[in-house]
């Protein structure tokens, strides 16, 4: 099923997922020219969102594989069943069989046990496979996600080839903290993930904190991207947003300009570390909020 | 938008269109985009779907084939609006067309632009040890440490090098000497790999044959990350005597550690890393010359290591990094600011070395108020005037 240009921003919408009209073009490009794609942007911007929500919009399974430094193809891709393969030698070994026919059981389909891309490859029906912070893990993993992204297909050695069954929908997401390389960057489509604008975000509060009002919501967004201009060490992102709109929503706030000792003490949950919360004091605070009206 | 007419015709698109898009694709190409054939195919395959592209669509859809970084994106925009809209598109052919480097990014290509005639500007790297020469024979030479005019090249204060030959033969030692450094020190590197574990997949299959008892063991040994160096060099006024030596010594080390990355700042800090992997020796060290040029005004240390700390350092730090700044110390900026910036520079990175040119010479004291606020948070503060003491260099390193 190829996604509808037209109507693409409303099903995600529709599972919670407020899109931009460039994140939307992206995810129909993906389809349409069956390439992966990445995200790049600030931590906390939703990237992660929305390999969610195209599963969600595809009914698709999520596959996710969170690279880290010394990510290997044992925990990325298959590994043997080593408990289940003693056990097999010794009882096998009982009944007096010799070793090339255990060799040739023990190294077979019912002893391996599936990691996410090998699992990504193998499904009936295509799911979505989040590699997720790939800048993480290291340049020979890069370059064995590169193969496996071109030929879907893997080989292990004991085994065989393993061909895909159904071609994933791939989604990377990478954070900058390391340069990828440029095949990889070539292999995939672009985009560039920035802080949703005051409109957008206001839209995501509504949508994601029920029971909230659209006044409040405005006011939350106007502020959170006053407060992001401020020179922070981290940056608050939407899901810090989303707590601060419920802390509020749940404190039974309805007007920031009324309560600004509220708004400084549940400021906490946009920020992160001691250095940005003695720069945002309450003078400062209360200098945002004065624009925020 | 004529592409969009164009693309209602079904079977393909017709041959105007194919050459626009193919016009566009070399713009970017020009521009320092890394567009390959497939994703030209892929272009033509989206103008040719009927429904597919509407003018809407068509610049988000071609900038999320096309980018491939976040300097990609943030200048498709005008790139496309030049082309597409007319706005601009002359001065984005000329300027492709330049003379010095067909596939350097636009940023670069701009500089260029407004000088007049590049092909002098290798003559001005040169003219600075010509000009040296007059100029630091009365203060400089008197009060350097050690080596005579006559002694070797590797000793020799880099100022002090004024014969063409020479400059030559200094700059070939600078290269051969940051591969040495490199070939050591990935040596050692291995050498020092150990903290075992067993590797459960190999020792089951290897011991098969002895029914399943594990008689022979196979040990994973832990991968130990290269050090990344990341390199600052000063390209002000003051320290213009040393940048071209500095410039060919990083274009060495750039080139033979995957991991590393150049930054050169005056006023203001411009990552080149790109500019020195090209193979071309001359060429790499003409285009960072052309940057490194200051344009006057002071250095401003901190608010570059500012700039550095904010948008690079994330990308560029791990947990292995040793940061270099070559620099005099001389700071327009305030204090306070490089202070603090060191002290943020300090808590990411393993180690901070600062070389400083002056402290070769005799009775130097780091007095400038800028390199006191810097000095706490410096772990090795060592002489960089000559080629020896670069070399000097290389044990420290491979002790990290």
């Amino acid at each position: 099923m190829i996604l509808n240009r037209d109507n693409i921003s409303d099903r995600l919408a529709a599972v919670g997922y407020i899109a931009d009209r460039d994140v939307a073009t992206a995810l129909w490009l993906m389809d349409f020219l069956k390439r992966p794609l990445l995200l790049e942007g600030e931590a906390g911007v939703g990237k992660t969102e929305v390999a969610k929500a195209l599963a969600a919009v595809h009914e698709a399974e999520l596959i996710r594989l969170q690279c880290y430094e010394g990510l290997d193809q044992n925990a990325a891709l298959y590994e043997w069943n080593y408990q289940r393969q003693l056990l097999a030698i010794k009882t096998r070994e009982g009944v007096g069989e010799n070793a090339d026919v255990i060799e040739e059981h023990i190294f077979s389909e019912r002893y391996l046990l599936e990691r996410p891309l090998l699992a990504a490859i193998r499904r009936e029906k295509p799911p979505v496979l989040l590699v997720d912070e790939v800048d993480r893990a290291d340049e020979e993993f890069e370059a064995f996600l590169l193969e496996l992204l071109s030929d879907f297909q893997v080989s292990i050695p004991e085994l065989g080839t393993v061909k895909a069954t159904s071609i994933p929908r791939v989604v990377l997401t990478s954070n900058g903290t390391r340069e990828l390389s440029d095949a990889l960057r070539r292999r995939c489509l672009y985009h560039y993930v920035d802080f949703p604008d005051v409109d957008r975000e206001a839209r995501i509060i509504i949508t994601r904190t029920p029971g909230i009002d659209t006044a409040l919501a405005v006011q939350i967004a106007r502020m959170v991207a006053s407060v992001r201009k401020e020179d922070l060490r981290k940056v608050p992102g939407v899901a810090e947003t989303l707590d601060w709109a419920a802390t509020l929503a749940g404190l039974d706030l309805h007007d920031l300009r009324q309560e600004p000792e509220a708004v400084h003490e549940t400021m906490l949950c946009l920020l992160k570390t001691r250095e940005d919360r003695s720069r945002l004091t309450r003078e400062v605070t209360e200098r945002l909020l004065g624009k925020v009206a | 938008m004529s592409v969009a007419t164009v693309s209602t015709s079904g079977d393909g698109i017709g041959e105007p269109a194919r050459r626009r898009l193919a016009g566009f694709v070399r713009t970017l190409r020009d521009n320092g985009f890394k567009i390959g054939l497939a994703e030209t195919g892929d272009a033509l395959e989206m103008l040719a779907a009927p429904l597919a592209v509407r003018p809407s669509t068509l610049k988000p859809a071609l900038r999320s084939l096309f980018c491939a970084t976040h300097s990609d994106w943030e200048r498709f925009d005008e790139i496309f609006e030049a082309y597409w809209q007319g706005r601009g598109i002359h001065q984005a052919r000329t300027l492709a067309g330049s003379a010095l480097e067909s596939r350097a990014p636009a940023r670069h290509l701009k500089d260029v632009g407004s000088r007049a005639g590049t092909p002098g500007l290798p003559d001005h790297v040169e003219r600075n040890h010509d000009d040296d020469d007059g100029d630091s024979a009365g203060d400089g030479r008197g009060r350097r440490e050690g080596a005579s005019r006559f002694e070797n090249l590797t000793s020799a204060d880099l100022r002090d090098i004024v014969d063409p030959a020479d400059i030559a033969q200094a700059h070939a030692l600078a290269a051969r000497l940051s591969h040495a450094m490199r070939a050591r020190l990935v040596r050692r590197d291995r050498v020092r790999r150990r903290g075992r574990r067993l590797d459960l997949r190999r020792t089951i299959h290897r011991n098969v044959s002895h029914g399943g008892t594990l008689v022979e063991l196979a040990w994973r040994r832990r991968k130990i990350k290269p050090l990344r160096l990341v390199f600052l060099l000063d390209a002000s006024g003051s320290m213009s005597l040393y940048t071209a030596f500095f410039v060919r010594f990083l274009h060495g080390v750039v080139d033979a550690f995957r991991e590393s990355e150049a930054f050169v700042f005056h006023t203001r800090l411009a990552h080149v890393s790109a500019s020195l992997r090209d193979r071309d020796v001359t060429r790499a060290v003409d285009k960072l010359s052309l940057m490194a040029q200051g344009i006057g005004g002071g250095t401003k240390i901190g608010e570059s290591l500012a700039t550095f700390n904010r948008w690079h350092a994330r990308r560029v730090i791990n947990s292995r990094t040793a940061v270099m700044i070559v620099s005099d110390g001389y700071d327009t900026g305030t204090p306070e600011q490089l202070g603090e910036e060191m002290r943020r520079l300090r808590r990411r990175c393993r180690r901070i070395i600062w070389l400083n040119p002056l402290i070769g010479w005799r009775d130097y004291s780091p007095q400038a108020r800028g390199m006191q606020a810097a000095l706490p948070y410096i772990d090795l503060f060592a002489p960089a005037h000559n080629l020896e003491s670069l070399a000097a260099l290389e044990p420290y390193l491979a002790r990290i």
